[in-house]
C-alpha cells in the first residue's frame, strides 16, 4: 500500500506537518492490554461499587427492570454499529423505529408532535425554554422550585450569558405542590413559560391544567417536565401543555451512574417548526411504498448552521430504540399495571411514615426523619445492604432531617418494612 | 461487475400499531407482594387517565420478529465500509459492549454516597488521565453528552474565562468549512459567528486572519485536521496571532483519528478542544447516538470547567462541589457514564503504541484511496490529506446512491460545503486492504457508468428494499407520527 | 425568460409596480438553484419593511434562502396559496407565485434596481 502512495514509511505520511506541531514522544498510556485483562479491570471495578443492594434512591434516576429482549434487539450490529439515517434508502430499520418512537411519545403526552430524542431530561429543559422564547419574542421564564435541582442548573448554565431572566416560584409546605400566589406573582407579560415538573422532585402531582390557564392567561406557554416516565402510565397527560420535555431512563435505560439516557421534547403542531432535534416523517419511495426519512431538516445546524433551532446534532438513537421495544414489550396495559404496582409499593412505605407533604404522590415522597438525621437512618439500612434515600437539604436548605424516597415496582415488602423500621415507624 | 452482496429482505412491514390486537402482552410483572391501592383514590380522579390510546398491545414474538426485520433493512459498519467523512466510521469492538454492561456499572444510581461507587471513580479518573495525555491538555471534563454540547460547554468555558478578565467579547471566527455545529454552538453561547474564508489551499490564510482579528474577537473554533481532511499548516501562526489580541483558540476535535499518538493540540497553542469520544474513540453510533464530548483545557481554564470536578482524599474519592468559578452544569449528573466506561476500554486495549498506530494506520488507508481514486475523480485541493480526503464531481449526490448497490455505504454529500460536489471519503483504519480495493473499484465503475450509462447511476439506487424517497412530500406535509 | 416588465435585485428577487403597490417575488432562477420548495416564511400582513433587509425565507428540502424585499413599505397582502402549494414558487414564479403585495413608502426605489437584461447579465457572471 505504500508502494501504492509512493512513500516508504508509515511516518513519510505526516511528514509534511511543521515540526512544531509533531509529539516525538510516546504517549504515557500502559501497553495494550488483552480482552481477558479488560474484562477483569472492569469486573473490579464493578464490584467496587454497591450494587447487588436494594435501592431506595429516585430523584430522577429510577430502578425499574430491564427486559432481556431490550438488549437482544440493540445488540444486533444493525443497529448498533449503524449511523445516523441520512442516507434513507439503507436505514429503514433506523427510521422505521424512530417513527414509531415519535408516535408512541405523542400518545403517551397528549402531545401532537415528538422529536427522535434529545439528551436527557436536564437538557430538554433549556431547549423547551429556548424555543418558547423564540415562539413568543418573550425573554423571561418562570420555573419552580420543584423542578429537579440539577436541571435547574442547567437551565441556568444555557440561559446566563443571553438577555433570558430565569426566576423561581415557590411550592406550598403542605401540599407540596406549586404554590400558585408564588406563581402568580412571577408571571407576567415579559414570561415566555412556565416550566414545572409533574410528578414534581418531591413526588408530588401537580395541577397542570391550572397551571396552564393562569400561563396562558398572560400569553406564557407551559413547559411540563417529567422524569419519571413510567407516571405517564397511570397519570392524566399534560394535554394543556405547549411544550412536554422529559427524561425516558425509566424505561429500560440502566442508571449507568447517570448515563447515557434520552430526553425527550414534545409540543404542540403549530410549533413544529421550532422544534430542535432530529425529525424522522412517513413519505412514499419511487414505487409508491410507505418510507420514512428524516425531514424539516431546515430547522437544524447543518443547514441552518447559526440560525439552527439548536446546535444539537445527535439524538440518543440506540438509547431511544431500547425504550421503544421497552414501550412495545409493556404496550397498553402493560404500562398501566407497572404504574399501578409503582403506586402500590410506594404507598405502602409511604402511608406509613410522616411525610412531609400531602399533596397526591405517585413513587416518590418525601419522608420527616424526626429525630434522627437521615444519615444515621442510611447508614442503619447500609448494614442492611439497603441504599436509602436521598437526603434533602443539599438541594433544599429549608428541609433538614427529610429523605427522598423512591420506590419502584423492584422493591420488596421485606425491605420497605425494613426502611420503615429504619425510620423508626 | 458488482462483487459484493447484501441481503435486503424485501417483505412488507406493518407497524408495531397495525399488528396490535387488543389484549395481546409482551410482559409479566411479579404479583404484588403489597396490597393494591386505587389511583382515583390515591391521586385524584381528574390526574388519573383512561387508557393510553393506541399504544401497542404486541407479543414477544411480535416484537422481537418487528425489530429483527428492521435491523436487516439498515447499513452498518458490521456489514461493511462506511467511508462517511469526519465521522470515523470504526469498527465498534464488542468488548466495549460487555464491559459497560458489567453489573456494578450499569446499576449503579449517581445520588449513592460516594464510598459506594469508587469503582466508578477510578474508571472516569483515567479516562481523564488519558484524553488529557492524549490531547496535551491538563484536566478534562467528561460532563458533554455529545460533540456539539462540548462545542457549547467550550464557547461557554471561553466566555467565563474573558469575563473574568474583565470582557467577555462579542464574537467568535469560525471557518466557512466547519461543521454546522460549530457556528450553531457559537449562537447559543451569545456570541456573534464571524465567518472566516478558507484559502485556495483550503486551509486558513494566517495573514487574512490576522487582519481580521481585533479586540472584539473571543475566540477562534477550527477543527484541524479541517474537514477537507488537511492539517492546517498554519495553526501554531493562528494560535500567536489570537493569543496575542487577548484571544482563545477552541479546536474541534472531531477529526482527532489523524492526530493522536503524532500530535497534540495542547502542545502548540490549542487552549482548549472537545472530543468525539464516538469517532475516535469507538464508541458505537447507534443510528445516531449517544455519543459524548469530553472537553480538554489548558490550565487557565480549568477553574471554569463544569461541577462537579473529581477530587482524591485519604478515604478515597469523591465529587467536589466547591468550585466558585465553574460555569455550573451542562447536564444533570456526571457524564454518559456508560460511553465513557466504552472509550476506556479501547483506550486500554490499544495502549499508547496502539493509539499511535491506528493513527497511522488511518493515514494509510485514506491516502492509499487517495491514490487509487485520484485519476478517476477531482480531488478538491492538493494539499496532502490525512485520515479522509475530499473528491469533487457535479453529480456527488447520484454516485453516493449508486455506491449503495455495490454494497457500500454513500461517503459524505456535499459537505464542506466550500467545495462544490463534495464527496468526502474517511475509510478509518479498521478498513483492511481488501475492502478499500472492493471500495476504489466501485468508485472507479461508477465513474464509468457515469459517462457511458448516466441514467443507471441518476436512478440510483436499484438493489435496496427502498428506492429513493420523496423527501420534498415530506417536508411539505409533514407526517411526524402514525394515526389510526 | 425573466420578463420585461418587472425589476430585480441582485439577491435573485424580482418587483413588479402597480401604481402605489409593488408585488415581488423570487426569479426563476432562484426557484431553479433552491430546487423543490417545500415550505415559505412570509411575514404578516401590516408588517414595515424597509428595502434590502430579510422579511422571510424560502425553504428546500436542503438548503434556506432569506428573501430580502427589493423596496420598502408596508405588507398589505400575503399569498396563502403558498402554504398549501408551495410548489406553485417553482411552477410559476413571476405569476402565481408572488409572495408578497407592498404599499410602497418610497416609489421610486424600483426604477433604480436591475432591468431584466442587467439581471440576466449578473446571473451570467455569478455563475461562471
Amino acid at each position: 500500500m505504500l508502494d501504492t502512495i509512493g512513500a516508504s514509511t508509515l511516518e513519510d505520511l505526516y511528514a509534511h506537518l511543521p515540526e512544531d506541531v509533531r509529539f516525538h514522544g510516546a504517549l504515557n498510556i500502559p501497553a495494550g492490554k488483552s480482552e481477558y485483562e479488560i474484562v477483569d479491570y472492569f469486573r473490579v471495578r464493578g464490584l467496587e461499587n454497591a450494587n447487588s443492594h436494594a435501592n431506595f434512591l429516585g430523584a430522577g434516576v429510577y430502578h425499574h427492570y430491564r427486559p432481556v429482549l431490550v438488549d437482544t434487539v440493540v445488540s444486533r450490529g444493525e443497529f448498533l454499529t449503524s449511523y445516523t439515517p441520512y442516507q434513507a434508502e439503507i436505514s429503514q430499520g433506523t427510521l422505521t423505529a424512530i417513527f414509531e418512537f415519535q408516535t408512541m411519545i405523542c400518545q403517551l403526552t397528549g402531545m401532537d408532535v415528538a422529536n427522535a430524542s434529545m439528551y436527557d431530561g436536564s437538557t430538554a429543559v433549556p431547549e423547551a425554554a429556548m424555543m418558547a422564547m423564540r415562539i413568543t419574542g418573550r425573554d423571561g421564564i418562570a420555573v419552580a422550585r420543584t423542578v429537579h435541582p440539577e436541571y435547574r442548573e442547567v437551565l441556568g448554565t444555557y440561559t446566563r450569558h443571553q438577555s433570558t431572566s430565569v426566576t423561581e416560584f415557590e411550592y406550598d409546605p403542605g401540599t407540596g405542590q406549586v404554590d400558585l400566589e408564588s406563581l402568580e406573582q412571577v408571571l407576567n407579560e415579559t414570561t415566555a413559560a412556565v416550566i414545572i415538573q409533574s410528578p414534581n422532585f418531591f413526588g408530588v402531582v401537580e395541577d397542570a391544567k391550572q397551571i396552564a390557564e393562569m400561563a396562558h392567561a398572560k400569553g406564557a406557554l407551559l413547559v411540563y417536565v417529567f422524569t419519571e416516565a413510567v407516571s405517564l402510565g397511570l397519570l392524566e397527560p399534560p394535554r394543556d401543555a405547549d411544550i412536554v420535555a422529559g427524561e425516558l431512563q425509566s424505561f429500560a435505560i440502566a442508571p449507568s451512574y447517570g448515563g447515557p439516557f434520552a430526553g425527550i421534547l414534545a409540543c404542540k403542531e403549530k410549533y413544529v417548526r421550532q422544534l430542535p432535534g432530529r425529525l424522522v416523517g412517513e413519505t412514499k419511495d419511487a414505487n409508491g411504498n410507505r418510507a420514512f426519512c428524516l425531514t424539516l431538516a431546515t430547522r437544524e445546524q447543518h443547514i441552518r448552521r447559526e440560525k439552527a433551532t439548536s446546535n444539537i446534532c445527535t439524538n440518543q438513537a440506540l438509547i431511544a430504540l431500547m425504550a421503544t421495544v421497552f414501550m412495545a414489550l409493556y404496550g397498553k396495559q402493560g404500562l398501566r399495571e407497572l404504574a399501578e404496582q409503582n403506586l402500590a409499593k410506594a404507598h405502602y412505605l409511604g402511608e406509613r411514615l410522616w411525610r412531609r407533604f400531602n399533596g397526591p404522590y405517585f413513587n416518590e415522597f418525601v419522608a420527616a426523619t424526626g429525630v434522627q438525621s437521615p444519615d444515621e437512618i442510611n447508614r442503619r439500612l447500609l448494614g442492611f445492604q439497603i441504599v436509602g434515600g436521598l437526603p434533602l437539604d443539599r438541594f433544599y436548605p429549608e428541609l433538614r432531617n427529610s429523605v427522598l424516597l423512591c420506590c419502584t415496582e423492584m422493591a420488596s415488602r421485606a425491605d420497605m418494612d425494613a426502611v420503615a423500621e429504619a425510620f423508626g415507624a | 461487475m458488482i462483487k459484493k452482496v447484501r441481503p435486503h429482505p424485501t417483505q412488507n412491514e406493518s407497524l408495531l400499531f397495525e399488528t396490535s390486537s387488543p389484549g395481546k402482552i409482551g410482559y409479566q410483572l411479579p404479583e404484588l407482594d403489597v396490597p393494591p391501592v386505587d389511583a382515583r383514590d390515591a391521586l385524584g380522579a381528574q390526574n388519573v387517565r383512561q387508557e393510553i390510546r393506541d399504544f401497542p398491545e404486541v407479543s414477544e414474538v411480535d416484537v422481537i420478529r418487528h425489530f429483527t426485520r428492521l435491523s436487516t433493512w439498515n447499513y452498518a459498519i458490521d456489514l461493511g465500509l462506511y467511508p462517511l467523512g469526519s465521522c470515523t466510521m470504526k469498527y465498534n469492538p464488542r468488548v466495549n459492549e460487555a464491559v459497560a454492561r458489567t453489573e456494578g456499572l450499569m446499576w449503579i444510581h449517581p445520588y449513592q454516597p460516594d464510598a459506594l461507587s469508587q469503582g466508578a471513580f477510578v474508571i472516569l479518573a483515567e479516562l481523564e488521565r488519558a484524553l488529557a495525555e492524549i490531547t496535551g491538555m491538563d484536566a478534562v471534563t467528561l460532563q458533554p453528552a455529545a460533540g456539539a454540547h462540548g462545542e457549547l460547554t467550550g464557547i461557554l468555558l471561553v466566555r467565563a474565562y474573558l469575563e473574568a478578565q474583565g470582557n467577555p467579547r462579542k464574537k467568535v471566527m469560525v471557518p466557512d468549512s466547519a461543521h454546522g455545529t460549530n457556528p450553531a454552538s457559537v449562537r447559543m453561547a451569545g456570541y456573534e459567528v464571524v465567518n472566516v474564508a478558507s484559502n485556495d489551499r483550503g486551509m486558513l490564510d494566517a495573514q487574512a486572519l490576522a487582519r481580521m482579528v481585533d479586540e472584539d474577537v473571543a475566540a477562534i473554533m477550527i477543527t484541524n485536521p479541517n474537514t477537507l481532511g488537511v492539517f492546517e499548516e498554519h495553526i501554531t501562526e493562528v494560535a500567536r496571532i489570537l493569543h496575542s489580541k487577548g484571544a482563545l483558540v477552541y479546536m474541534d476535535g472531531a477529526n482527532m483519528n489523524a492526530l493522536a499518538g503524532i500530535s497534540r493540540p495542547g502542545d502548540y497553542g490549542v487552549d482548549l478542544m472537545h472530543l468525539n469520544l464516538h469517532k475516535t474513540f469507538s464508541t458505537p453510533h447507534g443510528g445516531g447516538g449517544p455519543g459524548s464530548g469530553p472537553v480538554a483545557v489548558k490550565k487557565p481554564l480549568e477553574p471554569f470547567l463544569p461541577l462537579p470536578r473529581l477530587q482524591h482524599a485519604s478515604s478515597g474519592w469523591s465529587w467536589n462541589y466547591d468550585r466558585p468559578q465553574s460555569i455550573g452544569r451542562v447536564r444533570a449528573f456526571y457524564g454518559n457514564f456508560g460511553v465513557l466506561v466504552r472509550a476506556l476500554a479501547y483506550i486500554m486495549a490499544h495502549g499508547g503504541d496502539g493509539l499511535k498506530r491506528a493513527t497511522l494506520d488511518a493515514l494509510l488507508n485514506a491516502n492509499y484511496l487517495r491514490k487509487l481514486l485520484e485519476p478517476h475523480y477531482e480531488i478538491a485541493y492538493p494539499a496532502p490529506s490525512m485520515h479522509e480526503c475530499v473528491f469533487r464531481h457535479a453529480s456527488t449526490g447520484a454516485i453516493a446512491k449508486r455506491l449503495i448497490d455495490y454494497g457500500f455505504h454513500p461517503y459524505t454529500v456535499s459537505f464542506p460545503l466550500i467545495v462544490h460536489g463534495a464527496m468526502m471519503i474517511e475509510p478509518t483504519e479498521t478498513e483492511s486492504k481488501q475492502e478499500l480495493d472492493l471500495f476504489a473499484d466501485a468508485l472507479v465503475s461508477i465513474a464509468q457508468e457515469a459517462k457511458e450509462n448516466p441514467e443507471l447511476v441518476s436512478t440510483a439506487p436499484h438493489s435496496t428494499r427502498t428506492t429513493k424517497v420523496d423527501e420534498v412530500a415530506a417536508a411539505r406535509k409533514p407526517i411526524l407520527k402514525w394515526s389510526r | 425568460m425573466d420578463p420585461e416588465n418587472l425589476r430585480y435585485t441582485k439577491e435573485h428577487e424580482w418587483v413588479r409596480v402597480e401604481g402605489d403597490v409593488g408585488i415581488i417575488g423570487i426569479t426563476s432562477h432562484a426557484q431553479s438553484e433552491l430546487g423543490d420548495i417545500v415550505y415559505v416564511d412570509l411575514p404578516k400582513a401590516g408588517t414595515v419593511i424597509q428595502q434590502g433587509k430579510t422579511i422571510g425565507s424560502v425553504e428546500s428540502v436542503k438548503a434556506v434562502s432569506d428573501i430580502y424585499t427589493p423596496v420598502s413599505g408596508e405588507v398589505v397582502e400575503v399569498n396563502g396559496l403558498l402554504t398549501e402549494s408551495p410548489e406553485t414558487l417553482n411552477k410559476d414564479p413571476y405569476g402565481t407565485g408572488w409572495l408578497v403585495k407592498i404599499k410602497l413608502s418610497e416609489p421610486g426605489e424600483a426604477a433604480k434596481l436591475l432591468t431584466a437584461a442587467e439581471y440576466q447579465a449578473f446571473v451570467g457572471t455569478e455563475s461562471s
